[in-house]
């Protein structure tokens, strides 16, 4: 039951979107927004920009030339779909050419694209290629009245696509194992509810993330033979650089093993894990043979977490 | 020592400021402790009390005054 990581794409919106500007609307300083977040800046989807329209550009980077033929199955990740239904992955679907291969949404914000690479993984070897797409317009909810600054100055859009498939050529890395899991006692505890705004109580999502991230790696670390120091690097939900460092050093490893771009990108929710994969992997390709380590936590309360060796 | 002096002295570890004198004063809203700071806490807590806190009671609600804390910990007794 051996699947792939084959490769990845991105989208990210052209309008970049500073501190400053975000602190007029929130009503902070810019510098205060970098030293709870680490987020210098963040993108802007267009307003007649959709979450699907999104994920197809990150999709169309991913698939490149493959053929339509060749894929079985299409997961669409992601929490801020305009519409209750259909969602995204029907749009998506259509729009890369497809009439008929299933498509499925996972209505799920930050954990969402690793959910689906957990679900990918283990239907590759019934569906062949799997797509998962995951794409947010986070700016569309967090410029809801009243604007929250707490949830304001995090959120940014994107999209990020990764192909799964039970092939090996070409791969980036094999997955090994992932575990996922859920806790709905927290589920008020981040919410966005149909026009409302976005709600979180932060401390409780910060003091669940930072216990349960590292608990999660270091289980799937441990059933696999492996240890965190063996990792070569930690591709994390880019939630708060904070909580990044805060799992790194909870791992004992250095903060500089988690790659990080939040700085530019700021949280993209469901995207952002696998923003983070693409721009790793296209800038340092991992030696074959390194453990990848990807990471997730988000409302629900979510979270998991996959590894893969690279090839 | 009493349990309140030793949290208000794990606080002040933590936090690297003096604990407040009022054990009912918020340790959020006072500005003691932000977010990240509180994992800090219960792991302190974890050490100094020598006691396991299951995530299923990581309200946050329940750290928020040295009261509470005290209140918390008698529950575990």
């Amino acid at each position: 039951m051996t699947a792939y990581l084959k490769r990845f794409g991105v989208y990210l919106p052209a309008r970049v979107v500073t501190n400053d500007e975000i602190g007029k609307l929130a009503g902070c300083e810019a510098a205060w927004i970098q030293q709870v977040s680490g987020i210098e800046e963040r993108r802007w989807a267009g307003e007649r920009e959709s979450v699907a329209d999104m994920a197809v550009e990150a999709a169309l980077r991913c698939l490149g030339a493959m053929p339509v033929t060749e894929l079985g199955l299409i997961v669409f990740a992601g929490g801020s779909a305009e519409r209750r239904f259909p969602g995204p992955a029907a749009t998506v679907a259509h729009r890369l050419g497809h009439d008929s291969t299933p498509a499925i949404d996972l209505p799920m914000a930050s954990a969402g694209s690793l959910f689906a690479l957990d679900l990918a993984r283990r239907l590759a070897p019934q569906y062949g290629n799997i797509l998962v797409v995951a794409a947010e317009k986070m700016s569309s909810v967090i410029l809801r009245e009243p604007v929250d600054r707490s949830t304001a100055i995090l959120f940014g859009d994107g999209a990020g696509a990764c192909l799964v498939s039970a092939d090996s050529a070409g791969a980036i890395g094999e997955v090994v194992d992932s575990a996922v899991s859920t806790d709905g006692a927290y589920a008020e505890d981040l919410r966005l509810g149909f026009g409302g705004p976005l709600e979180m109580n932060g401390r409780s999502v910060i003091l669940q993330a930072s216990r349960k991230i590292p608990r999660a790696i270091g289980a799937l670390l441990e059933r696999n033979g492996r240890t965190a120091a063996e990792v070569g690097v930690f591709l994390m939900h880019q939630a708060n650089q904070n909580l990044i460092v805060r799992v790194a050093q909870a791992l004992e490893v250095p903060p500089e093993r988690f790659f990080s771009n939040i700085a530019r990108y700021g949280n993209t929710s469901s995207a952002s894990m696998l923003i983070a994969a693409e721009e790793y992997c296209a800038t340092r390709p991992p030696r074959p043979g390194t453990p990848i380590v990807l990471a997730a936590f988000g409302a629900g309360f979510h979270w998991g977490a996959l590894l893969a060796v690279a090839q | 020592m009493d349990t309140q002096t030793k949290i208000a002295e794990l606080i002040s570890k933590v936090s690297g400021k003096k604990a407040p004198a009022d054990p009912d004063e918020s340790l959020f809203e006072s500005g003691l402790l932000d977010s990240f700071a509180l994992p800090d806490l219960i792991a302190a807590l974890e050490l100094g009390f020598g006691i396991k806190i299951p995530d299923s009671d990581l309200n946050p609600r329940k750290f928020d005054s040295i009261t509470r804390i005290d209140a918390y910990l008698e529950s575990r007794a």
